[in-house]
């Protein structure tokens, strides 16, 4: 098995960009920051250079939370960044499923998934953002990657006379690579730069965020209510907090959001519930506009996709974050073994693997939380006594149940080598 | 170059290749299966290779100091990953359009590698030694395996080595590596391989007989076209490499 590389000497943040590299990133959120932290480890000799067109403060004022599987736990542990992130993680042990009524009294539980993936191993937990951000970058100044904020790609060109593309950054910066990787979002502007088109619709909805302090201890329990709006999730957070995604209609949300707060907190207290005791709201919540984007190619030649960049998903099963590890993981690992065999990084046949890896999986999980949100968001009758006798008959069957307890914590399918915890 | 009698070059196939050389390189063109193909022998021969030597296979470049001849270079697939493995590589090809080809690319790609339009018995007339000679889907076209192998065993140095990959002569080849690959898939163009000059391993061994160099490394490569790609396998009667030494 090949060693890990031992750290270069750390680069400045400011740096100044260079002419040429091998690897551009564009796009400094965890995806991109997995990315190039997965390739520098394994591939110590290609230089990675990140930029992202938000000032350096923007990531520091991250409130948000995410709930990581188990296998992306066992990625940030290869990449030593979980030992960083450790302090700040809540597990979760348990996940309470219903479907109810907003006004309903008591919600019926259909599926508790109480399961451990090894003993010991919650299958999921809620760590900030922030702070996985944080460990990631650390890990990128030791691996020599240089990361550049408030620069953003303007424009790209590749030029067959060297066997690379020309990226435009900013104003006058102009910089060679042999592969460009745009981590840029769901929004992405470079897919709409390399012409690469998508697949979209928009579910009328808005996910509200929001970090919630309570009275007593969740226990580490997470719930997921099905709302006729939407789904209503509750996710542990460390100290007595939670964190909460809130569907609503796009237009409730915005009403919600910009209305008073005492009629803000009479609609949450309703959804959220009193058993953790008196609730109160700790970060200002922002509404976040649901779809679904699907890429048409992830790839074209020296130019890839990965993250929401490439697929954005209904936050209905909690995937989005995991589907965003496994591209991190699978693009590194096709980067880093094309690298070893001398390969031209960028070629298409190389990144086209990339593709053929990642794709079924994501449409398949992108027709899944459509298919789950199109089932849940309602309060049509028949559908919810067939979604009742679902749910019933998955938490019977153990053999489903594991299934789904493994889709969750992300890791059926064939797996990425650093998802496994093993090395590239 | 001269057109002396003891060339081992068929005619033929150097026209032929020439016409198709500006499209080596393209991973979606006529050279596809090749490219497709590429990682699988890439591997074997960086594995064979670093275990062979003792050479560390974390390092980036494993390959430094080893000179290494790439025989029937074609627009350079083998050479450029072997010099970006490290490798001091002199690439030949008899047609001097992909020699130029291979230069053009690797100008472009930043790679220093001796290209020259040459054969094997000129090169070993030359006193050419090498640590690694790689024959790779190189014997099924020329016109006397004989006399070209028994040229590429004597520039191996003491402990070098030698791949040959090449196509079995089986009725199973003759299925799979000509009539699906040339007719029914249309990977590779219609007359690309003949069934006659194609090569049987045992053939190969009796080749270098008394050169010194013997085969001690067999393998198949099996094409899965439910996965669409290329793996080792046990089965050599298809496409298959084998490897052999010069004791030290």
């Amino acid at each position: 098995m090949a060693k890990a590389a031992t750290p270069k000497k750390p680069a400045k943040r400011k740096a100044a960009l260079p002419q040429k590299t091998d690897i551009l990133i564009a796009g400094a959120g965890y995806v991109g920051l997995l990315t190039a932290v997965s390739i520098a480890r394994s591939a110590p000799s290609l230089n990675i250079v990140v930029v992202d067109a938000a000032p350096d403060n923007v990531w520091q004022n991250d409130g948000r939370a995410s709930a990581v599987a188990a296998a992306a736990v066992r990625m940030l542990d290869q990449l030593d960044c979980w030992q960083d992130i450790l302090p700040h993680a809540q597990p979760i042990n348990e996940m309470v499923v219903t479907d109810s009524r907003t006004n309903d009294p008591v919600r019926p539980v259909f599926l508790t998934f109480e399961g451990s993936i090894d003993e010991g191993e919650p299958f999921a937990r809620m760590i900030p953002n922030v702070e996985m951000i944080r460990a990631l970058r650390k890990r990128c100044d030791e691996y020599g990657v240089t990361i550049v904020q408030g620069v953003g790609v303007t424009g790209f060109e590749n030029n067959e006379e060297s066997q690379s593309v020309d990226i435009q950054l900013g104003d006058e910066h102009t910089l060679r690579a042999k592969l460009l990787i745009a981590c840029d979002g769901v929004n992405s502007r470079l897919r709409d730069m390399a012409g690469i088109k998508t697949v979209h619709w928009d579910y009328g909805q808005a996910g509200i965020v929001a970090t919630i302090a309570h009275e007593r201890s969740h226990e580490g329990r997470a719930e997921e209510h099905f709302l006729p709006a939407g789904p209503f999730a509750i996710l542990p957070l460390t100290d007595n907090r939670s964190s909460i995604v809130w569907t609503e209609s796009t237009e409730k949300a915005q009403r919600l959001i910009n209305g008073d707060e005492f009629t803000f907190d009479i609609e949450l207290e309703q959804r959220f519930g009193l058993k953790l005791g008196d609730i109160k709201v700790e970060t200002k919540p922002r509404a976040y506009p649901l779809g679904l984007t699907l890429a048409r190619d992830f790839v074209k030649p020296r130019f890839a996709l990965a993250g929401d960049a490439a697929h954005g998903i209904h936050p209905i099963a909690g995937q989005g974050l995991n589907l965003g590890f496994k591209d991190a993981a699978a693009l590194a690992e096709k980067v880093v073994e094309a690298h070893r065999l001398g390969l031209d990084i960028g070629a298409l046949n190389v990144l086209e693997e990339y593709q053929r890896w990642r794709r079924f999986d994501t449409v398949q999980m992108g027709v899944t939380t459509d298919i789950l949100n199109r089932l849940f968001s309602n309060d049509i009758a028949p559908l919810r006594a067939l979604r009742s006798f679902g749910l019933g008959v998955v938490d019977r069957l153990p053999k489903l149940k594991d299934f789904f307890i493994n889709q969750a914590s992300g890791i059926s399918g064939k797996t990425p080598r650093l998802l496994r915890g093993e090395q590239i | 170059m001269s057109a002396d009698n003891t060339t081992t070059i068929d005619q033929d196939d150097v026209d032929r290749f020439s016409a198709m050389a500006a499209e080596w390189w393209d991973p979606a063109g006529k050279f596809k299966p090749l490219h497709k193909f590429n990682p699988v022998r890439l591997r074997y021969i960086r594995e064979t290779v670093t275990e062979h030597f003792e050479l560390d296979a974390s390092q980036d470049k494993p390959f430094s100091g080893l000179r290494i001849l790439d025989i029937g270079c074609g627009g350079g697939l083998l050479c450029e990953p072997m010099a970006r493995m490290g490798a001091d590589v002199v690439g030949a090809d008899a047609s001097e359009k992909n020699i130029e080809i291979a230069k053009i690319h690797a100008k472009q790609s930043e790679l220093t590698i001796d290209y020259r339009a040459t054969t094997s018995e000129n090169l070993d007339a030359q006193g050419e030694q090498f640590d690694v000679i790689l024959n790779m889907e190189v014997v099924e076209h020329v016109s006397d395996v004989d006399l070209f192998l028994k040229s590429c065993a004597h520039m191996v140095k003491p402990g070098g080595l030698i791949f040959i990959a090449t196509i079995n002569r089986t009725t199973k080849a003759r299925a799979l590596a000509i009539f699906m690959a040339e007719n029914v898939l249309r990977w590779l163009p219609k007359g690309t391989h003949q069934y006659e000059k194609l090569v049987k391993p045992s053939e190969i061994d009796a080749a270098l007989e008394g050169t010194g160099v013997s085969v001690f490394k067999r393998s198949g490569v099996f094409y899965n076209p439910l996965t669409d790609d290329w793996n080792l396998s046990k089965d050599m009667d298809v496409n298959y490499m084998v490897v052999a030494k010069r004791e030290s």
